[in-house]
């Protein structure tokens, strides 16, 4: 699939989505409307990005998860608190993704099995710092996640800012294209003088910085925490990135398309609600969805190789 | 003679399951030093059963994770809630259906494993992908069918799954001769050279006449099978069907694969490993437990421990 249509279909499969939300609640086409079918998505998509920077060197985090309850638990509780210890904490922990990935690479170890243990170690952090539900998040946050600007929900405007930003940066930047060559051949890129360790600590610490803002953003949401809040997580930004038409080697991702799946996905539920379908089929119904615009994929996957073909594959890119 | 005893004990160590029994030992010796000795046959015993469950969707787990990279089953804790519901709603108690609720279970599996391996093949969907998807259907039809009731299990099940037989509990007898049928299919059979081989390289595999898709097929069908099997038995053992009774064997499965010494780049794998990891597993917990550590340092130190032991595993460093 090339890159143009790797973009194409999360923005279709997106459309149709909202135009059935549209068509079944004419009423959530306001304003009001928007803010409620979407508040969710930013931090979901902000931990989608943050999973995108692993599978884009090669790797997948299944602690993201836990991970973002973590974060959510100390943003509720220490950085509510005491904003410099809290601060402190948050840093130390994107201190530690960097670590993780460069002990990944180091040592050549399957990072499946290392973020599979880490998730077991933030769970027990968030467990330890909170050990029952509470907490309370801090006003700045909350201000800046209820905020109304004029015309657009801030749900709208913080997907797209998020979206454009991370697409500078990975797609636009040299840093960005260098993080992506590590994913599809990390051999040539040390051949030719980089750091890979280097560069992929730093793929880490940008999926830890994604994974603190999704937690503070949960948080400023949901105004307190628990050290479950986020679990799902790890499997919806998996399946988001896929859904963005990212890849799982190769370095093949697509930070817009990130967004988008996010979008889709918790526009999914939403969906799904008002069908006023019965509570029981919700998940399985997610399940379907995520099947559906799989399969759709695969049809344009096999259109865009005909395309090639036929001796129309020079725009290969 | 010494020098001999010295050479057996390196080629054991050698062994990639070596140090998942060798860390089991530890802890259950460091738990024993706690009570000076006392109830160590209930620990042994308490052990195996449950690091049979572990094992019982370890060894499918395995199966499917040496296909090589990116294969792997993430609705096993669904395939294992959807079999215990269904084969506790068709038995209804009754000691008469035992058997017949077994083959309930395993057409499940069967059937879950069809729909995994058919996303996989017909829609290309990357496994972790389809078996995810998959798995909230199958979630999704468990909660439908269940309905949040508990159906206890037949007497003549639970009393089975919680008894033991000559000290040995029955569960353990179950999960010792799967792991044996494992160990003869990757180890000793046709089948097993070609599972491999599928694992190191695909391309070479079929090039050399290997049935790929029907080894593949045959994998993700063999390990939702096992998965429907420890749902039904856990089901039973745990006196009903509780709709979160899978959760915690998604992590459990991946992680005593890798802590048995298997590659997880597929292409090979080790069953005996598979015990040792299901073993350690329980043990570090209640280890823990009786250290009278809270639930967060229990899971810190679990985490930990399955880091450590996968980054000593694999022993090789690599040049800046």
């Amino acid at each position: 699939m090339n890159g143009r249509f790797r973009i194409l279909l999360p923005v279709l499969s997106l459309a149709v989505l909202l135009a059935a939300v549209f068509y079944l609640q004419p009423r959530a086409m306001s304003y009001f409307g928007l803010n409620l079918l979407f508040n969710l998505a930013v931090p979901i998509a902000l931990a989608t990005i943050a999973q995108m920077m692993i599978i884009m060197v090669n790797d997948i985090d299944l602690s993201i998860g836990a991970f973002v309850s973590f974060v959510a638990c100390v943003t509720a509780t220490y950085l509510n608190d005491a904003p410099l210890i809290g601060a402190l904490i948050l840093l130390a922990s994107i201190l530690a993704y960097a670590a993780l990935g460069a002990l990944i690479h180091l040592r050549d170890l399957p990072a499946i099995v290392v973020t599979l243990g880490m998730s077991f170690v933030w769970a027990g952090l968030a467990v330890l710092i909170l050990p029952s539900p509470g907490g309370a998040a801090p006003e700045w946050i909350r201000a800046v996640m209820t905020v109304k600007p004029p015309l657009v929900p801030m749900a709208v405007v913080a997907c797209v800012l998020i979206a454009g930003l991370t697409h500078l940066l990975i797609m636009r930047s040299s840093t960005g294209t260098l993080l992506r060559a590590v994913g599809g051949n990390a051999q040539a890129v040390f051949r030719s003088g980089w750091s890979v360790v280097r560069l992929k600590a730093g793929a880490y610490a940008l999926a830890g910085l994604f994974g603190v803002l999704s937690g503070m953003c949960l948080v400023g949401l949901a105004t307190s925490a628990d050290a479950n809040i986020a679990l799902r997580y790890t499997l919806l930004s998996i399946a988001g990135v896929i859904l963005g038409g990212g890849e799982f080697t190769g370095g093949k991702v697509s930070p817009v398309g990130a967004v988008l799946g996010a979008l889709t996905l918790t526009l999914a539920a939403s969906l799904l609600s008002f069908m006023r379908l019965s509570p029981d089929w919700q998940i399985g119904a997610q399940g379907a969805i995520l099947i559906l615009v799989l399969a759709v994929r695969l049809v344009f996957a096999r259109k865009g190789r005909k395309w090639k073909e036929a001796g129309n594959g020079s725009s290969d890119g | 003679m010494a020098h001999r005893m010295a050479d057996m004990i390196g080629s054991l160590a050698r062994r990639p399951w070596f140090w998942a029994f060798a860390a089991s030992a530890l802890a259950f010796a460091a738990t024993l030093y706690l009570t000076d000795g006392r109830g160590g046959g209930g620990l042994l015993s308490a052990a195996l059963t449950f690091a049979s469950f572990s094992a019982i969707v370890g060894i499918g787990q395995m199966f499917v994770i040496t296909l090589g990279p990116g294969n792997v089953d993430l609705s096993i804790p669904a395939t294992m809630t959807l079999a215990g519901t269904l084969a506790l709603k068709f038995m209804d108690g009754a000691s008469s259906l035992v058997l017949p609720g077994l083959g309930i279970a395993l057409l499940v599996g069967l059937g879950a494993g069809c729909f995994n391996y058919l996303l996989i093949r017909l829609l290309r969907i990357p496994p972790i992908i389809a078996t995810l998807s998959a798995s909230f259907l199958y979630q999704s039809l468990a909660i439908w069918w269940n309905r949040g009731l508990r159906i206890k299990p037949p007497e003549v099940l639970a009393e089975f799954t919680t008894g033991s037989f000559a000290g040995v509990p029955n569960l353990a007898v179950i999960g010792i001769v799967i792991a044996l049928f494992g160990w003869l299919i990757l180890e000793r059979s046709l089948a097993g050279r070609w599972l491999s081989a599928f694992g190191q390289n695909t391309r070479a595999a079929r090039l050399s006449g290997v049935p790929v898709e029907t080894v593949r097929a045959v994998t993700y069908i063999s390990c939702a099978v096992l998965a429907s099997l420890t749902g039904y038995l856990l089901a039973s053992f745990s006196g009903g069907a509780a709709l979160n009774m899978g959760a915690e064997y998604l992590l459990i499965s991946i992680a005593v694969v890798v802590i048995g010494g298997s590659s997880i780049a597929g292409g090979n794998s080790n069953v005996p490993g598979i015990w040792g990891g299901a073993l350690l597993m329980f043990l570090v917990v209640s280890m823990l437990n009786s250290y009278g550590l809270g639930a967060g340092v229990r899971l810190i130190m679990t985490g930990t421990i399955i880091i450590a032991i996968v980054a000593a595993a694999s022993g090789k460093g690599r040049a800046v």
